[in-house]
């Protein structure tokens, strides 16, 4: 592997054996009757997560993914040099409050549901350029706390078409550092994405709105790198849902690359069919929670050999979007293998 | 018969504000404000009453009739005390729906976790 670690403009890769050491994940009712609940660490039977206010139900998903994530990398919060965290309420509150708690030196992002591969993406490159030991990335989404933030109060009961989706609860973080002596999966590669603005305006289409960001990402991605669609077992976006999904095939066929064989998208693998949730999850947790969990065990058992996790963020506001202003999207991605660590020595 | 009627009307009125939700990009408080207005509107022109009079509580329930009663209020109280009428009367038949939903939200409120 050439030692570069500019490849391009967007593109960097790590030329150290940077690895996500350990991760974990915790989720709320719904995400834990899915599909993919087997490879959850933590399912909290409601909503609240035995807290008094959804927004300290999410707090508590963020805390226990970190914790749960350092136990299971057998290390402790002092040993962290850095953790990047984010969520989507005003004010990243979630991050600061449950980093107040965690006491880890702490750089909070938002980059709307991209922000699961943003964080990661900067952990990785803090490791690899040696300014700190190990990192973690880590980012929460709530469903009633979104619906608050970006839709209306609950109780108001507001109808919603089927293009719309269903915020996931749930949170994910990622332990990372070289791998010495670790079997974790290598973090290879990461492509930062461009705010890229098509004009929706409908905060229920966020899937059509951000599929051009991804597809600008996913084919910066194979220009810089110069793999293709078929060098991964996997490619899954965060959270395009159904309708962003075909989409985004459909983008990606006009660029002459052909995904299909391998794509598949978080917000539609962590429900099922039956379960209700329009064209399918969004949020931070969506991205996180299923990389965290699903996919870094399917790498770890060799199910995938290299998977590109393309978490996708709408970076609207409600008065934004109230005021008639589309919605600007971004696309952030990760390249993870199964590589064999080297031994401690 | 005027079980029927009623349902019909009523439901005519309800499928003309579903349709405004799914076929515009009209959010529900868009709808419910130009449901409000159109009572206004049908009552200014002489014909939210004779609607009342034929469908009843189909006229009577949906929320065109906050439009209606708005419309009623100010125009009794013009007829009473001239323009400032319109002011002071826009609430005189709706205040008791108005107070109603205060006093019962308060009352929700202190029995339940209003934090949704």
């Amino acid at each position: 592997m050439s030692q570069r670690k500019r490849l391009n403009r967007q593109t960097w890769q790590f030329t150290r054996d940077i690895r996500i050491l350990s991760s974990a994940v915790a989720v709320g009712p719904r995400e834990g009757k899915g599909p993919l609940a087997k490879d959850f660490d933590k399912i909290y039977p409601d909503l609240y997560c035995g807290q008094p206010t959804w927004e300290k139900a999410e707090r508590q998903l963020l805390e226990d993914a970190v914790k749960q994530a350092l136990k299971k990398g057998n290390r402790l919060a002092d040993e962290v040099d850095v953790i990047l965290a984010g969520d989507l309420l005003n004010q990243t509150i979630t991050s600061n409050f449950a980093m107040g708690q965690l006491q880890i030196p702490f750089l909070g992002m938002f980059g709307a549901c991209s922000t699961s591969m943003e964080t990661l993406s900067v952990a990785a490159a803090l490791v690899d350029s040696q300014y700190a030991h190990y990192t973690m990335a880590a980012c929460s989404s709530h469903n009633a706390t979104a619906e608050r933030q970006f839709r209306y109060p609950t109780e108001y009961g507001a109808q919603k078409p089927d293009s719309a989706q269903w915020t996931v609860t749930g949170a994910g973080a990622a332990l990372v550092g070289t791998g010495t002596g670790m079997k974790g999966p290598r973090i290879t590669h990461a492509t930062i994405g461009k705010v890229i603005d098509m004009g929706i305006k409908n905060p229920f289409e966020l899937g059509p709105a951000m599929a051009p960001a991804a597809a600008d990402t996913l084919s910066t991605h194979f220009l810089d790198t110069g793999r293709k669609p078929e060098d991964y077992d996997l490619i899954v976006t965060g959270d395009l849902a159904k309708v962003g999904y075909q989409i985004l095939i459909d983008l990606m066929k006009d660029l002459d690359y052909d995904i299909a064989p391998v794509y598949n998208d978080c917000g539609i693998m962590i429900y099922g069919e039956d379960q209700n949730v329009f064209s399918g999850g969004s949020g931070c947790a969506s991205s996180a929670v299923v990389t965290y969990s699903h996919i870094v065990k399917g790498i770890l058992s060799g199910k995938w050999k290299r998977v590109l996790v393309c978490a996708t963020g709408a970076l609207f506001s409600p008065v934004s979007y109230q005021q008639g202003e589309s919605i600007p999207c971004i696309a952030h991605a990760v390249a993870l293998e199964n590589a064999e660590g080297k031994e401690r020595s | 018969m005027d079980y029927v009627i009623a349902f019909i009307v009523g439901g005519l009125i309800c499928t003309i504000g579903q349709l405004l939700m799914d076929m515009t990009s009209m959010t529900p408080a868009h709808v419910m404000s130009t449901l409000v207005v159109s009572g206004v509107v049908l009552d200014s022109i002489g014909l939210y009453d004779p609607l009342i009079e034929f469908a009843g509580a189909g006229a009577t329930v949906p929320i065109t009739s906050f439009g209606h009663a708005l419309y009623h209020g100010a125009i009794s109280e013009v007829q009473q005390h001239g323009i400032i009428g319109v002011i002071t009367g826009i609430f005189e038949v709706t205040s008791a729906g108005i107070s109603a939903a205060i006093v019962f939200g308060f009352l929700a409120a202190l029995f339940f976790k209003p934090k949704g």
